[in-house]
C-alpha cells in the first residue's frame, strides 16, 4: 500500500507537469492552429532565464519573477509575431517546421550560452520527505502538484468565470463571428501566447529541481505532453489535463508493476488505443473547439 | 584587364604551391565526437581535453615538426550521423580518427575504420567493442571486461555481499556493463535479486527504487549515466534505502556528487578515470583544464587529453606517419609516463585495443570524491 502512495502522488506529480504543458499546447492549437513543436525546449528555457537571474545576484524569488517576465515576452509576444504571424499565412505545415526549427535553435543556444552539463535548481520548498501511510512523499513532489493544481484552476476560472476568457472560448471556437460580435480576435490569441508562456515557465520553475536544468530535458517533456494532449483530446483543456496525469501516473505504475524495460511503450499503446477507439482524444469533441 | 587576370593568375599559382606546404606542415587527425545531444557533456569533456593537449603538443612543434590539425565533427550522439561523419573524414585521408565517445556510435563506425585501416581511438566502453578482433580501434579507458571484474572482487571482497541489485541504464553502455557484471557475479556465486533496467534521460526513480527496495539485496550496484545516476541517488535516499550503493566513473563523479545534493554521501565504487586520482600529473592536468575551460572536467576530458598523447607518443616511436604502422604498433605496447608526460599514468595496450591502467577504489565523503585505494594493474 506504501509503495502505492509512494508511486501515486510520485505520477501524480509528473503527470501536473505533464498536463500544464499540454494545456498550453490544446490554447494555442485552439485559437491560432499552431502546433508548437517547440514546446518542450519553451519548458527547458525559463530555468536558464532563472539561473542566468541568480549569477547576475537576484534571489532566487526575484529571478524566479524575472525568469517569468523574460518567458512571457520571449516565449509569448516574441514568439507570435516573429514565428507564428509571418508562417501562419503560409498555411499550418511551414509553420509546424518553423516550430521544429525554432526548438532546434533553442536547445543548442542553451547548450551554448550554458553549457551541456545539466543544472542544479533552487527547489521551491526545501527537500523534505514526510511519511503519508508509510510512504516517504517529498514536499517538492507535494508542491509542484499544488502549484500546478492551483494554476490549472485560475485558468479555468478565468475561462469560465470572466468576460475575457469567454471572449477567448469565442475566438476558439469561430473567429469570424467573434469579431462581427466586437470581440477583438488578434489580441485573445495573444493573450492564448502569453498563457501559454506562463504555463510554461511555471513547468520548468516546478520540473527543474527534479530534472535539473539541462538544454535536452525539451526532448522528453515535448513528446510527453504532445501524447498527453492527443490522449485526452487536443481541443479540450480539461481533456490534456486528463491525458497529463493518465501519462504521469501510467508511466510509474507501468514501471512498477508490468515492466521497467517496457516502461516508455505504454503511452504509447494507449496512445493508440486513444488514435484508433476515440480519435477525438478521451475528452474532445469531434470538430469542435472550444478553450 | 591583362593586369587583373594576370593577377589572378598569380593568386591561384600561390595557393597551388601553398597547398602541399600547408599539407606538409600539418597532420590532419580528426575528431568526431558528441557535441549536442544526449552525450554532449561527455563529447565536449573529450574535445576540451583533446583540445588542451593539441595545443600544448603544437605549441612546442608538433608532432615529428607537424602541427596537429584537428576539425571537430559533431555526432549529435545519434550512431547513424557519426557513421556519416566518420565517412566524410574517410574521404581526406586522415592519420587516426579521435571519438566518438558513446559506445553504440564506436560499434557502427568501427567497421568503416577497420575497412579503410585508419586508426581510431575512442572513448566508447562497451565491451563489445573490442570484441570484434577489429585491429585498428583502441580504448582511452577500461573497457567494461576490465572494470566489472574489479567491482565484483570489491563487492565480495570489500562489501562481503552475498546478493546484489542491479541498476542500469538501457543503452549500449549500460547493457554491455550489466551482462559483464552479472557474469562476473554469477562466477563469484553473489545472486542478482533484482535486475532494472532504466531509460536513458529518465527523471522519476521512483517506481525503481521501490523494486530494489522490495528485493532487500547486500549492495545495490547503480549503472546509469551521471545525471540519472544523480537523480536516482536522491530517490534512494528519499526512500530510506541503506545498502551500500556501488558504482562505476559514473556514479562517484564530482558532477553527481553536486547535482545529487548530499544524497552522493557514502556511495562507493571503482573508478577508472578521475581528477581526483592521486596522481600528481593527473590533478596538474586538471588545474590546467580548469583555468582553460573553467569548469572541473570528468573522465572523458581525461580520455581526449591522453588519447593525442598515445598518438604523439606512438608516431615519434615509430618516425613516421603510417597509419598502418600506428595500428600495430600500438598493439602490445605500454607508455609510461617517463617517456611521454601527457599520457599521465602508465597504460598498457593488449592485441584488442584494450587499455589496462592502475584505477582507483573511491568514496564520497563530505561531498567529495576520496579515493580510499589504488588498484594495480590487471596485467592479462
Amino acid at each position: 500500500m506504501a509503495s502505492f502512495i509512494q508511486l501515486l502522488i510520485s505520477g501524480l506529480a509528473t503527470g501536473a507537469i505533464y498536463a500544464l504543458i499540454a494545456v498550453g499546447f490544446t490554447l494555442v492549437w485552439q485559437t491560432s492552429q499552431t502546433i508548437n513543436f517547440a514546446q518542450g525546449e519553451f519548458v527547458m528555457l525559463p530555468a536558464f532565464f532563472v539561473l542566468a537571474a541568480m549569477d547576475l545576484g537576484a534571489p532566487f524569488w526575484l529571478a524566479a519573477l524575472i525568469g517569468i517576465a523574460i518567458s512571457v515576452a520571449v516565449l509569448g509576444v516574441l514568439f507570435k509575431f516573429v514565428v507564428v504571424d509571418p508562417m501562419l499565412r503560409h498555411g499550418v505545415l511551414p509553420l509546424v517546421i518553423s516550430t521544429i526549427a525554432l526548438s532546434l535553435l533553442l536547445k543548442e543556444s542553451a547548450k551554448d550560452f550554458y553549457s551541456a552539463q545539466a543544472q542544479p535548481f533552487p527547489p521551491l520548498v526545501p527537500a523534505i520527505d514526510v511519511h503519508v501511510l508509510g510512504a516517504a512523499v517529498s514536499t517538492q513532489n507535494l508542491a509542484v502538484l499544488a502549484v500546478a493544481i492551483a494554476a490549472v484552476g485560475v485558468l479555468h476560472l478565468l475561462l469560465s468565470k470572466t468576460r475575457l476568457g469567454r471572449s477567448m472560448q469565442a475566438t476558439a471556437q469561430n473567429a469570424t463571428l467573434a469579431r462581427v460580435l466586437g470581440i477583438p480576435v488578434r489580441r485573445m490569441v495573444l493573450y492564448t501566447f502569453l498563457i501559454n508562456a506562463l504555463l510554461v515557465a511555471f513547468a520548468s520553475i516546478l520540473i527543474s529541481p527534479i530534472y535539473l536544468a539541462k538544454f535536452s530535458n525539451g526532448e522528453t517533456l515535448g513528446m510527453a505532453a504532445f501524447i498527453a494532449a492527443i490522449i485526452g483530446g487536443f481541443n479540450q483543456v480539461r481533456g490534456a489535463i486528463l491525458g497529463g496525469i493518465i501519462l504521469g501516473v501510467l508511466d510509474n505504475m507501468s514501471a512498477a508493476y508490468l515492466s521497467s524495460q517496457y516502461r516508455g511503450a505504454f503511452p504509447l499503446i494507449i496512445l493508440i488505443a486513444v488514435i484508433l477507439l476515440r480519435p477525438q482524444g478521451l475528452l474532445g469533441r469531434v470538430e469542435e473547439r472550444t478553450v | 584587364m591583362f593586369r587583373s587576370g594576370l593577377f589572378a593568375c598569380l593568386i591561384v599559382a600561390a595557393l597551388g604551391l601553398a597547398s602541399p606546404v600547408l599539407a606538409q606542415s600539418t597532420i590532419y587527425i580528426p575528431a568526431v565526437l558528441e557535441l549536442s545531444g544526449a552525450g554532449a557533456v561527455s563529447g565536449t569533456n573529450f574535445r576540451d581535453g583533446m583540445l588542451l593537449a593539441i595545443d600544448e603538443i603544437n605549441a612546442k612543434g608538433g608532432i615529428l615538426g607537424r602541427k596537429i590539425e584537428t576539425p571537430v565533427l559533431d555526432t549529435q550522439s545519434d550512431a547513424g550521423t557519426s557513421r556519416a561523419q566518420i565517412q566524410k573524414v574517410l574521404d581526406n585521408n586522415p592519420y587516426v580518427i579521435l571519438g566518438p565517445v558513446f559506445s553504440g556510435s564506436v560499434l557502427v563506425d568501427m567497421a568503416l575504420t577497420q575497412q579503410a585501416e585508419i586508426p581510431e581511438i575512442v572513448g566508447g566502453e562497451a565491451a563489445a567493442i573490442t570484441l570484434k578482433n577489429d585491429p585498428y580501434v583502441f580504448r582511452t579507458s577500461f573497457g567494461q571486461q576490465f572494470s566489472m571484474p574489479k567491482i565484483a572482487n570489491y563487492i565480495r571482497d570489500g562489501v562481503k555481499a552475498k546478493s546484489v541489485a542491479v541498476v542500469w541504464v538501457n543503452n549500449d553502455f549500460g547493457k554491455g556493463g550489466h551482462d559483464t557484471l552479472i557474469k562476473e557475479m554469477t562466477a563469484r556465486d553473489i545472486k542478482v535479486v533484482a535486475d532494472v533496467s532504466t531509460e536513458s534521460g529518465q527523471a522519476d526513480f521512483s517506481a525503481d527504487v521501490i523494486k530494489i527496495a522490495a528485493a532487500n539485496a547486500d549492495a545495490i550496484f547503480v549503472y546509469v549515466n551521471e545525471e540519472e545516476s544523480a537523480r536516482f541517488l536522491r530517490e534512494a535516499r528519499k526512500q530510506g534505502i541503506k545498502a551500500p550503493l556501488i558504482g562505476e566513473t559514473t556514479l562517484l563523479g564530482q558532477k553527481v556528487i553536486d547535482l545529487a545534493q548530499g544524497a552522493a554521501e557514502g556511495v562507493r565504487g571503482h573508478v577508472g578515470l578521475t581528477v581526483d586520482a592521486p596522481v600528481p600529473a593527473v590533478q596538474q592536468f586538471a588545474l590546467r583544464f580548469k583555468q582553460r575551460f573553467n569548469y572541473v572536467c570528468d573522465h572523458n576530458g581525461i580520455k581526449g587529453y591522453t588519447a593525442v598523447h598515445i598518438v604523439k607518443y606512438v608516431t615519434e616511436k615509430m618516425g613516421k606517419f603510417d597509419s598502418k604502422l600506428f595500428a600495430q604498433t600500438l598493439h602490445g605496447l605500454t607508455i609510461s609516463p617517463k617517456d611521454e608526460p601527457g599520457v599521465l599514468m602508465e597504460a598498457s595496450f593488449d592485441q584488442n585495443g584494450d587499455i589496462d591502467r592502475e584505477s582507483f577504489l573511491g568514496e564520497v565523503v563530505e561531498g567529495k570524491q576520496k579515493i580510499v585505494e589504488v588498484l594495480p594493474k590487471l596485467g592479462r
